[in-house]
């Protein structure tokens, strides 16, 4: 079924966009966390989403994936049969199952992203039994084929991730994530709390998954190196506004607004 | 103030009332949980308020009450609870599953196939059957209502995983009349087939956990499985040691400490009444023959 879809989205070519933020806002009471952001996001395109600590990254990021209902503005998605509709109007059981199959979302805390009790080919396979998925032997030859895709040993399937490594973990959940072929990922601060080494394989291998499956990403990250490394255009936030946008390599080497100058130059120089 | 000292059933009428009504509701929602505003009973939990209260709602003087726990109906949960309504109720109570209209069930459904006018309760502790699965009930609830159900495929899963085999035994998750997964309380999954179709009405009370669920008489029960992993009732490869009978539930019993074991029948009126019609097993005690002689 999910490869039928696929096929369809082929033919429906990548000249529209995926998804489309006009002019969205979130107050919390007085406070005004993300203020008028608009953009869109084209098939295959990664977007960064950079800023400090508190600049509305996170509430940007869970009002896009429909989590968090914006005080203004809409979101629309382009949904697998072709038709764009606002995320609002769509009733939760269909924003449940667009997320488990269209979607998928990468924790900063795999904790959060993972059943912890459970195997790993369970983890792995929970999305494709939520879809109907009813034969024992073809999820696990689907979950251990997508271990090995993100590098996990197909010996350890039936471990816990309460057994795994911090590193190990996180590309679980990007494995558990990707199993529906999903076409947009969200993901908020994927390589936080992972040590160097660690977070340089994780990149090489998102962006490799990236570019092999056509995914459109957005991610959230305050760690300018990764957004470097994988996105092709980069959002500057900062007090809730969208203060910079431009291609990547534009906007990282020729940072116009003071505070991306300023977040640029605060990288230490290799 | 002026209520009086003593009601048919325990229950006053007000609370049976509000039982019924959410038995009614469960009734036509199949194994959907029903919340209901359980009572404090003369007994503790687990040891099936949530069955008495909802027989203490369905009772009338006319009906006939059986009550067994794991199968048996000499234990001391079953004999209490019968005597506690014959006391309160003042109605009969019978040991035989053909006579009865009122069954009380801990664990077990009867061999004997029940009739259309017959009720089965059944005492559950825990009727959410994703609970281990997703502590969050506001989860759980969601879950139910959005018919997200890949969860509990997960929990089969696991058991494959790791025994290589579907090893739930017993609260064998069902899938009642193609819409709601329920839990059929701790009864063995043997018992799982005898609750598709069945034309008895089938209701579940879970006293400490306040929720109340059905399956009417005659609805589809199907024990979720994989395709390439069927689900399978399991039971001892044994003939019951008193009673010779192939296809019964059996229980394991520990004779010494050598090793020792006999398999004889769970339902106990089901194996006396085979004694009684002459059937014998390998171990079958003398006084049973003399009883079984005597009568014929």
């Amino acid at each position: 079924m999910v490869d039928q879809d696929l096929a369809d989205l082929d033919t429906l070519g990548s000249d529209q966009p995926l998804l489309v933020a006009q002019s969205l806002s979130k107050s919390f009471g007085r406070i005004a966390a993300c203020r008028d952001v608009s953009f869109a996001l084209y098939p295959g395109e990664v977007l960064a989403i950079v800023g400090e600590s508190g600049s509305g990254k996170s509430t940007l990021l869970q009002m896009l994936s429909g989590q968090l209902a914006p005080s203004a503005g809409h979101v629309s998605y382009r949904m697998r049969d072709g038709v764009t509709r606002d995320l609002t109007t769509l009733g939760e059981a269909e924003r449940r199952f667009l997320f488990r199959t269209d979607w998928g979302f990468v924790h900063q805390d795999p904790a959060q992203g993972l059943r912890m009790a459970v195997s790993a080919g369970a983890n792995v396979g929970e999305r494709l039994m939520a879809v109907g998925w009813n034969h024992y032997g073809r999820i696990r030859e689907t979950a251990s084929d997508w271990l090995t895709r993100v590098e996990i040993d197909v010996a350890r399937i039936d471990d816990a991730p309460r057994t795994y490594s911090g590193g190990m973990r996180q590309r679980l959940q990007i494995a558990r994530n990707l199993v529906t072929e999903p076409r947009l990922v969200f993901m908020d601060e994927p390589t936080g709390g992972l040590d160097v080494s660690v977070q340089a394989r994780l990149l090489d291998l998102v962006r490799s998954l990236v570019a092999e499956l056509h995914l459109a990403v957005i991610i959230v990250t305050h760690d300018l190196a990764v957004a470097r490394l994988l996105s092709h255009r980069v959002m500057v936030m900062k007090g809730g506004r969208v203060i910079e946008t431009g291609l990547t390599d534009q906007v990282l080497d020729d940072p116009r607004e003071p505070y991306t100058q300023l977040l640029v130059s605060s990288i230490l120089p290799p | 103030m002026n209520a009086p000292a003593y009601n048919f059933a325990y229950l006053d009428e007000q609370t049976k009332r509000m039982i019924r009504r959410a038995i009614l509701k469960a009734i036509a929602i199949p194994g959907y949980q029903v919340p209901f505003a359980s009572r404090e009973m003369p007994m503790p939990y687990g040891w099936g308020t949530g069955g008495v209260q909802v027989t203490a709602a369905i009772l009338g003087p006319q009906d006939v009450l059986k009550v067994i726990d794991q199968g048996s109906d000499d234990t001391t949960n079953a004999i209490s609870i019968r005597k506690f309504f014959a006391k309160t109720a003042g109605v009969a109570t019978t040991t035989a599953t053909a006579e009865a209209t009122v069954i009380q069930t801990r664990h077990r459904i009867p061999e004997r196939a029940l009739n259309e006018n017959q009720v089965l309760v059944y005492q559950v502790p825990i009727p959410e059957p994703l609970r281990f699965l997703e502590p969050r009930e506001t989860e759980t609830r969601r879950m139910h209502a959005l018919a997200e159900y890949g969860l509990m495929h997960v929990k089969l899963y696991e058991d494959i995983a790791r025994f290589g085999h579907i090893a739930t035994a017993y609260a064998y998750p069902v899938r009642v009349n193609a819409r709601y997964v329920m839990d059929p309380s701790p009864t063995p999954k043997f018992d799982n087939p005898k609750m598709d179709n069945c034309p008895a009405l089938q209701l579940f009370g879970a006293g400490r956990e306040k929720r109340i669920y059905a399956i009417p008489p005659y609805t589809q029960v199907v024990s979720l499985d994989f395709e390439d992993h069927p689900f399978e009732p399991y039971r001892f490869n044994a003939p019951c040691a008193l009673c010779g009978a192939e296809n019964s539930y059996l229980d394991e019993i520990v004779t010494d400490d050598k090793g020792g074991r006999m398999f004889v029948c769970s339902d106990t009126d089901y194996c006396e009444g085979r004694q009684a019609a002459g059937h014998y097993g390998s171990l079958s005690a003398a006084p049973y023959r003399e009883k079984a002689g005597s009568h014929g």
